[in-house]
């Protein structure tokens, strides 16, 4: 039983890695983008970027915001595939083999976050040009840092994706709910002196903990990263792995349903 | 609910071996709309059994719970002696699905595709890829194992989807419209395959279709209408159950026609998509007969041997068409 559960979630999550690299420009699009972000706007904004509490350059503090944003995108274009499978017919043979619901969707997840911190990895090289250097022990932190929220993230895609039956209805949802949870999160600018309403949102996303993770993995120095409306290390450690369990146990949940397109 | 035609379905023949499926008092409902309506048979090991219905008949749905994409509301199914509701995977195992949409990974090659088919069975290792090469062999497939399946045509594509269904050695094969997109030559083939398949590995096959051809070559057939089991048997006696000939007369006015017709032969009239259809033993000398006596009024007139498709319309055309004539 469990030699099924494990060698079905492998398979699954090796597929996704093989579409993935041949389709290029899902390679390129998922990391691409955010390069150019990072870079228009860390250099648009550097001049401007006065944080109430003095400290990193935009460029620098911007740094981690990216590498969340890269893990969201990577993650969610990842389940995408979740549509295509169904729409191709992949998944109604994968629904009808002798393999464990969780297998699954383990399977899905694990694929979405490998692809994730792949490109998350990349984008690390990238830091060493603004003096973001890594020890071992923040390689490590980061690298953990990215696998919590790359899983939380794909789990996050695969609840909405799976009900949806078309690319074009998920693209809705990255609009008006993924890119604003991204924006909101401290990835894209501090919490600290906005509106207090603003205030209050960034601290009920969960994102924000994600992103609080990330920045504090990248230096393991709670004192440079600590400031008001970030969430300590702790803190944001937990949130992270509860939000990462909720989406993993939703995303069980809901793919024990059947949906028109299963049923065509 | 239980018509005699049903309970005939459930006596188990004497001394018969373990059937391959049987399915028993099957009921599924989508909200309000009853799908399938006390459904039961039993598949024989070996045997290739059609189910054969119109659109909405049920056979669609029927297919679902048998390859146990959906689960049983009501009633009971089981491959190989094992329940699909309560030993869902170790019916899974016994049944190799091949669905009517292709369930192939495009940007996979062939070998890829059946790997990672083979790993969801439990498969894998030189086993495994044995396995994958004896199937693409056997289906002329072999020297295309590198290929990704998007640059296959379909009906190569469809040996693939075969090969996938079989890789795991099922002892029942589950086809939903198996020759849906292909050739004539190549429906042929799949007959002579799934014939093959019988004889030497004993793997009994169920598939759904609407093509008289495929039909014809099942041994045993199974008509669906409204949900319901109207007929069971071999294609010769479902043929030999229509006496006779067949006639069939299209004309200007069907409806009056056929009243008329009705009244003055005795005889039972199915009017269909303007054709009005009737059985009769010496059906030639009926439309010699036809002809005096309604000069003018018909255009055209068929006889034949009453085909599958005859027993087809006889069995879906007209729902009450048995209870009015008993």
């Amino acid at each position: 039983m469990s030699g099924a559960f494990v060698l079905g979630t492998y398979t699954l999550a090796q597929r996704e890695l093989v579409r993935f690299f041949r389709q290029r420009n899902r390679v390129s699009g998922a990391l691409l983008q955010p390069i150019i972000f990072w870079v228009l706007f860390g250099a648009g904004l550097n001049a401007s970027f006065r944080p109430a509490r003095g400290g990193d350059d935009y460029m620098v503090y911007f740094f981690p915001g990216i590498l969340v944003m890269i893990l969201l995108f990577t993650a969610i274009f990842a389940t995408v595939s979740v549509i295509e499978d169904r729409r191709e017919g992949f998944l109604q043979s994968v629904l009808v083999a002798p393999v464990p619901r969780g297998a699954m969707v383990l399977g899905k997840l694990l694929g979405g976050t490998a692809l994730a911190v792949l490109q998350g990895l990349v984008f690390m090289l990238l830091g060493l040009t603004q003096g973001i250097g890594y020890s071992a022990a923040t390689f490590g932190a980061v690298l953990g840092a990215m696998l919590l929220l790359a899983f939380a993230l794909t789990g996050l895609g695969f609840i909405f994706a799976w009900r949806m039956e078309s690319t074009q209805g998920f693209h809705a949802i990255i609009t008006v709910l993924l890119l604003p949870m991204w924006l909101l999160s401290g990835a894209f600018f501090p919490a600290d002196g906005t509106h207090p309403v603003l205030y209050a949102v960034m601290q009920l996303n969960p994102l924000t903990y994600g992103t609080a993770l990330m920045r504090h993995a990248m230096y393991l120095d709670p004192a440079r990263t600590a400031a008001p409306g970030v969430p300590g290390p702790a803190l944001a450690l937990g949130v992270s792995a509860g939000f990462a369990l909720l989406t993993f146990a939703l995303s069980y949940r809901i793919a024990g349903t059947r949906v028109a397109g299963d049923l065509q | 609910m239980v018509s005699p035609l049903a309970a005939e379905a459930l006596a188990p023949a004497a001394s018969a071996p373990l059937p391959a499926v049987v399915v028993r008092g099957v009921t599924h409902r989508y909200g309000e709309r009853i799908a399938l309506d006390g459904v039961s048979f039993e598949v024989r090991p070996g045997e290739i059994f059609g189910l054969l219905g119109p659109n909405g008949s049920g056979k669609t749905t029927l297919f679902r719970l048998l390859s146990t994409l959906l689960g049983p509301q009501t009633g009971s199914i089981s491959i190989q002696g094992f329940d699909a509701a309560r030993e869902t995977f170790a019916a899974r195992r016994k049944i190799g699905v091949v669905f009517q949409a292709p369930s192939l990974d495009k940007k996979l090659t062939v070998l890829e595709n059946l790997i990672h088919q083979g790993h969801l069975y439990g498969l894998g290792g030189a086993d495994l890829k044995a396995r994958a090469d004896e199937l693409l062999k056997r289906f002329g497939m072999a020297d295309r194992a590198g290929e990704r399946t998007e640059k296959l045509s379909g009906g190569q594509r469809r040996r693939v989807e075969l090969a996938k269904g079989l890789l795991h050695r099922p002892e029942v094969l589950l086809l939903d419209e198996p020759s849906t997109g292909l050739d004539p030559g190549a429906r042929r083939d799949l007959t002579a395959y799934l014939k093959d398949l019988s004889a030497k590995d004993g793997v009994t096959s169920l598939l759904t279709t609407h093509q008289m051809e495929e039909a014809e070559a099942c041994d045993r057939l199974a008509i669906l209408n409204q949900g319901q089991l109207v007929a069971l048997d071999t294609p010769a006696s479902l043929k030999a159950k229509i006496g006779g000939e067949v006639v069939t007369v299209t004309a200007g006015e069907p409806e009056a026609l056929a009243k008329e017709i009705a009244e003055k032969f005795k005889l039972e009239v199915q009017a269909l998509d303007g054709a009005l259809r009737m059985e009769r033993e010496d059906g030639h000398r009926l439309v010699a007969e036809l002809g005096e006596a309604f000069p003018g009024r018909i255009e055209t007139v068929r006889v034949g041997r009453p085909t599958l498709e005859d027993v087809f319309v006889r069995m879906t055309g007209r729902r009450f068409w048995e209870e009015t004539k008993k």
